[in-house]
């Protein structure tokens, strides 16, 4: 990534206009070609630096449900019950973390009633309780990767 | 039905699909949509719009795998947070540069007190530490329990089915009547998208 590459991505985190040139106002804003402007995010894409250029969708106003959650597993258990829960479609991803809770992951489903059924079906296979924290307010944070 | 800025629910579902992987790369994006669509680029623009003013769009831009850029620490910094407060130190998390995500979430007692979640991104463990260690000076936050939830292995992340998987625009994924065509896979992808972003 080169200084013009920097400087385009802290721009397009600010939001993208939605007007009928969009990207000949980001090269005129940073002083570049249009056509570059697209190069560089087709770059960047290609390069996995930008997992994706568009609009984000608020995942619950979709109609599905969405939730972190938790487990407390004993160490020798750990290995066996991460596959037992990665093997779940429904787990987006899974993290160990430095708590007695030390399974941490985030859940996705089709229909809200999905994550209970979800974690139901888990706690059967893995035999530990699942701690259900579902947001109930999201405070609104400016996402931000300064380069 | 070119000319009306109105879409119909079909037509918002279609660009709903059709924007999911992303914008067109193309001089005019909202323009490439519209003809794929049938409909006029200005409801295109228009309704695109309405969705973010709606917050159905909650931002418009670009993912950045953070992972790529050097960001490897990811902290959980989580609040034990008196109940009326917790607006208020929600506004004040949510404002900080360093703070990436914050949510309210149920306590789970015993084992679980806090109820203010957020998430800290930096390029090494002290620096996430620096940076809410300032944090906490410069809101005088030192008297609400706090834990630092440090992640030390993924061990899944499904961020890698999204890409290079395209749909036709003409796709119909979702109606409001429960009628739910999407495969799983493409709605899952989508979700897992977002949380990946919130804490990866």
């Amino acid at each position: 990534m080169d200084n013009i590459d920097k400087q385009l991505v802290n721009r397009l985190q600010d939001g993208f206009p939605v007007t009928p040139r969009p990207f000949l106002t980001v090269a005129e804003e940073l002083g570049l070609e249009e056509s570059e402007v697209m190069e560089r995010v087709q770059t960047l894409l290609d390069d996995g630096i930008l997992s994706r250029f568009g609009p984000m969708f608020q995942a619950e106003r979709l109609g599905g449900g969405l939730t972190l959650a938790a487990m407390k597993v004993a160490p020798e258990d750990y290995e066996k019950v991460t596959e037992q829960v990665n093997a779940f479609p429904e787990v987006a991803h899974n993290y160990q973390r430095e708590h007695e809770l030390n399974m941490w992951f985030v859940l996705a489903t089709e229909t809200p009633e999905g994550i209970q059924d979800t974690i139901d079906r888990m706690e059967e296979v893995t035999g530990y309780k699942v701690y259900n924290m579902p947001k109930q307010e999201e405070f609104y944070v400016g996402l931000r990767f300064e380069l | 039905m070119g000319t009306s800025l109105q879409l119909s629910e079909v037509q918002q579902q279609q660009l709903r699909q059709a924007i999911q992987d992303g914008l067109p790369l193309t001089p005019q994006p909202y323009q490439t949509l519209a003809t794929a669509l049938g409909v006029s680029e200005s409801a295109v623009m228009q309704t695109l719009t309405q969705w973010m003013d709606d917050g159905l769009i909650k931002r418009f831009g670009l993912v950045v795998k953070h992972h790529a850029l050097g960001y490897r620490s990811n902290a959980m910094v989580v609040w034990d947070v008196p109940d009326h407060q917790v607006d208020q130190i929600g506004q004040i998390l949510s404002q900080a540069d360093a703070v990436t995500l914050c949510y309210q979430r149920p306590r789970r007692l015993p084992e679980w007190r806090y109820n203010l979640f957020t998430m800290i991104h930096g390029k090494s463990r002290s620096m996430v530490m620096e940076q809410l260690a300032e944090l906490i000076v410069q809101h005088e936050l030192d008297g609400i329990s706090r834990d630092v939830l440090f992640s030390y292995r993924l061990f899944k992340q499904c961020g890698g089915h999204y890409s290079g998987r395209s749909q036709p625009v003409n796709h119909v994924t979702r109606c409001h009547s429960q009628q739910t065509v999407r495969s799983s896979c493409t709605a899952r992808s989508s979700r897992n998208e977002q949380s990946q972003v919130a804490y990866g």
